[in-house]
Formats: C-alpha cells, structure tokens, sequence
C-alpha cells in the first residue's frame, strides 16, 4: 500500500514531479460574472444557520424530553445527524470565510461546528488548506480519507467516526501537553501551535465536563446530547464525504479528474451546503456556496458530466475502493470535454 | 514612463469597482486593486502564501482574498488580515493621473 503519510516519502515523490504548491487547470469565466458569484451574503448564510439551528435545538430537545421512550430513538437520530453531520459543512464553509459576509459570524460557526465535529479548530484550518494546495496528492494532502489499499472495513468504521476518533484524541492529548503530531508539524506554521495546545486543552476540559455529568447524574443522556452525537450521526457526512474524491486519480493537477460533483435534492443540498458541488468548489474556493449552482451552470461544459445522484456515485466508488485493495493502480477515468 | 520611477499601468476603467487586474511591470508582477470607495492601491501580485495569482482574487471593500486559500489582505496596508496569510504583501505607491493608473517602483 502506498505511504499516505504527510511529509512521508511520498512528499518527496511529489517535489520531484513538481505536484508541490503547483498551478492546477481553470476553466474560463467571465470576470464580471466572477465578481457577482465570489459576492458574500449575511442574510442567506443567515438564514440557513437559524434553519440549522432550531432544527438542532429542536431535536434536541424532544431528545430530551423523550429520553426512556421509543420516542427517542427517531428524535436521536434526526438530533444526531444535525450535530455529527450536518456540522461538517458549516466548518466548511465558515472555514474557507465564504458563507457569510461577516468575518466573525464565519469564525462563530467555524468553531461551534468544529467542536461538534470533534475537530481542533487550528490545525484543522491548516490541514485543509493544504488539502486545496494539494488536492489529493499523496504525501501531501492530510485529508485523503479513502486510500487505495485500505480495508473496505475502515469505510464502515468511519461511518461512526471510529479512526477519526482515536487519532483526534492522540492529537489532542498531545496538542495540549505542547506536541505537534508528525504530520501537523507539515502543515502548519510552529507559531500557530498556540492556538492548538489552547483549544486541546478546552475540547478535553470539556469532554471531562460531560463525563463527569454523566456520573454525577448517573445516565449517559449528558454525552449522547454533546460527545456522542459525533459518532452516531456522522453517517450522512461519510455517504456525502465518500463521493468527493474516492476512487479517483491521485497525483494529478486537474481537479476535474480527481474531484466529483454529484446533483442532490434540495434536503440534501441544505445539509451539505451544496458541497455536492465539490469540483467547482475545488476550482473556485471564493465562491460561497449559495452560488455554486450558478456557477456549475456557467462551467458545465468545460467539466465531465455530474453523477445524476448519491447513488450514482456510491455505485462506481465501492467496486472501485474494493478494486483498489488488490490493485492499487486502478482508478475511475473522467472524460473531458 | 511619466516621471522616474512611476509607470503606466493602464486606464481607470481597465479596472471596476471593488475589483483587481494583474499588470506586470519589468519583472514585477503586481495587483491593481480598485477598492469600493473607488481608491486603487498597487501590491505585489501572488499571496504570501501560496503564491496563487491574486488578480484572480475577491475584493471586499479594501480588502482582498486570494483565490486559493481565502487568506485576505488590506491592500491600504499589506497586512494580512485572515489566515491561512500571515505574511504581508509589498506595497507600492499608486495614483490616478488623467485617467491613467500609475504605480511606482
């Protein structure tokens, strides 16, 4: 199997075959209909943060209140996929600035979901602009999450979170007590390690804050309100996050082949921030997501044809991952315009 | 070439509101930045980051953001005003003269 690891061997592969910080493909857009589509808006990442939000409290507390009953399973489940999945796309957005137009209501988010997703809020910014320097090349991009080689199994566990769980708790411990991770010290400056080792230390104030509510209220229904929900509503971000890159070419400087754009409904789309939109996103990361749809129309016949759904995708991926476990070389082709 | 030092480096309307055009000069790439109370300030043409192009950028009043990683710069000042930018840009003196923007090296 490949070594993924950042700055591994890998890294140096990269260097050499100038994939380092290089330039990638652009399609053309017209400057003036670039300017209206980078335009940031307060009122609609507003009003789809206030959406967000008294579905989360809402579920939450009929979570809450139904606590004991079989009602509490639907309410759950629907809390729990507002908490762990829904929130990835809000740190996303709030992280690349663009949902909003106000900078701190962007960093307010950014830092509510990023707890919620069980992310250090600092090195993770660091990680993922390093993802968009080097989308998918390896030994350099942190967040491949679907490596060519690995068990089909790592897939299922991450449904729940299982592998990200472990590996943010050893960068935690380690962030707090001052210690970078290998690959953190790749990708992010030594003088932003601060912040980290100050929110390590918050998020495991925190965590211990619940437990010991837990014990001292003898239940768990502390944790599965703030913790847990991490985990058991993660799944609806795995089924989105699988059909970004999985599955396709590594080491290339064309988003267009390593990047998946996939048409979902508007449920989905709310969810996701119409991060189904992946590849324009990739291409264009200024331009904020409530403008993705226009700009997928103004790019669509410069780009590979979209998957016409989730499905669509999730149908070419798992043969392909499977593929991939004995065959490391395969990949999924685009065509190009 | 106007005065020493000073150089055309095209026309105000090359230029709209709250936006930016890349002009290169000698060997110098630089930004031309047209901010929404309508002053223009010259900076030095890729993020001290991650060296994107930032005539490709989003402007936002007296601010610009580079296209690749949405770190931002007050183009009045160079600073580097949103992360992932920690390192400010050059900047270089700028001015409108009959219509003409002309920047200084």
């Amino acid at each position: 199997m490949r070594d993924y690891t950042v700055g591994g061997p890998e890294a140096r592969n990269a260097e050499v075959n100038n994939l380092v910080e290089a330039d990638w493909y652009k399609p053309h857009v017209d400057r003036e209909m670039m300017k209206t589509l980078m335009a940031r808006s307060n009122g609609i990442a507003a009003r789809d943060t206030v959406i967000w939000l008294v579905l989360l409290v809402g579920s939450g507390v009929l979570a809450y209140m139904s606590w004991g009953s079989w009602w509490a399973i639907p309410a759950f489940a629907l809390y729990g996929v507002m908490y762990g999945s829904a929130s990835d796309a809000r740190w996303h957005e709030c992280g690349h600035r663009t949902a909003f137009r106000s900078r701190r209501a962007n960093d307010v988010i950014y830092h509510v979901a990023a707890f919620m997703d069980f992310r250090e809020p600092i090195s993770w910014r660091w990680s993922h602009a390093r993802h968009h320097s080097d989308t998918i090349i390896v030994g350099r991009d942190p967040e491949i999450a679907f490596q060519r080689g690995a068990p089909l199994l790592n897939t299922f566990l991450e449904l729940f979170a299982i592998r990200t769980i472990i590996a943010e708790s050893k960068k935690l411990f380690l962030n707090a007590v001052g210690r970078p991770t290998p690959e953190q010290a790749d990708f992010q400056p030594a003088d932003e390690m601060r912040g980290s080792i100050l929110w390590s230390r918050i998020y495991l104030v925190a965590f211990a804050g619940v437990i010991a509510w837990c014990v001292a209220v003898g239940s768990v229904l502390p944790a599965m309100l703030i913790g847990l929900p991490t985990i058991y509503g993660r799944w609806l971000m795995v089924v989105y996050g699988i059909t970004q890159h999985a599955g396709l070419a590594e080491d290339v400087l064309d988003h267009r082949l390593n990047t998946r754009t996939v048409m979902m409904n508007p449920i989905n789309r709310f969810m996701y921030l119409n991060m189904n939109y992946h590849l324009e996103h990739h291409i264009f990361p200024t331009v904020p997501y409530h403008a993705l749809p226009k700009l997928h129309a103004a790019v669509a016949d410069q780009l590979p044809t979209p998957h016409r759904g989730i499905w669509y995708a999730v149908r070419e991926i798992l043969p392909t991952l499977a593929r991939q476990r004995k065959d490391q070389t395969v990949s999924l082709a685009r065509v190009l315009p | 070439m106007t005065e020493p030092n000073w150089h055309v480096v095209g026309a105000i309307d090359d230029v709209s509101r709250e936006d930016v055009i890349g002009v290169t000069v000698g060997e110098s790439q630089l930004a031309i930045v047209r901010t929404s109370d309508d002053r223009f300030f010259a900076v030095d043409g890729l993020c001290t980051h991650g060296r994107a192009s930032l005539a490709e950028g989003f402007v936002d009043g007296t601010e610009i953001e580079c296209p690749k990683h949405n770190g931002r710069f007050d183009v009045t000042t160079g600073e580097a005003v949103a992360s992932p930018a920690r390192v400010a840009l050059r900047t270089h003196p700028c001015r409108v003269n009959d219509g003409c923007i002309q920047v200084q090296l």
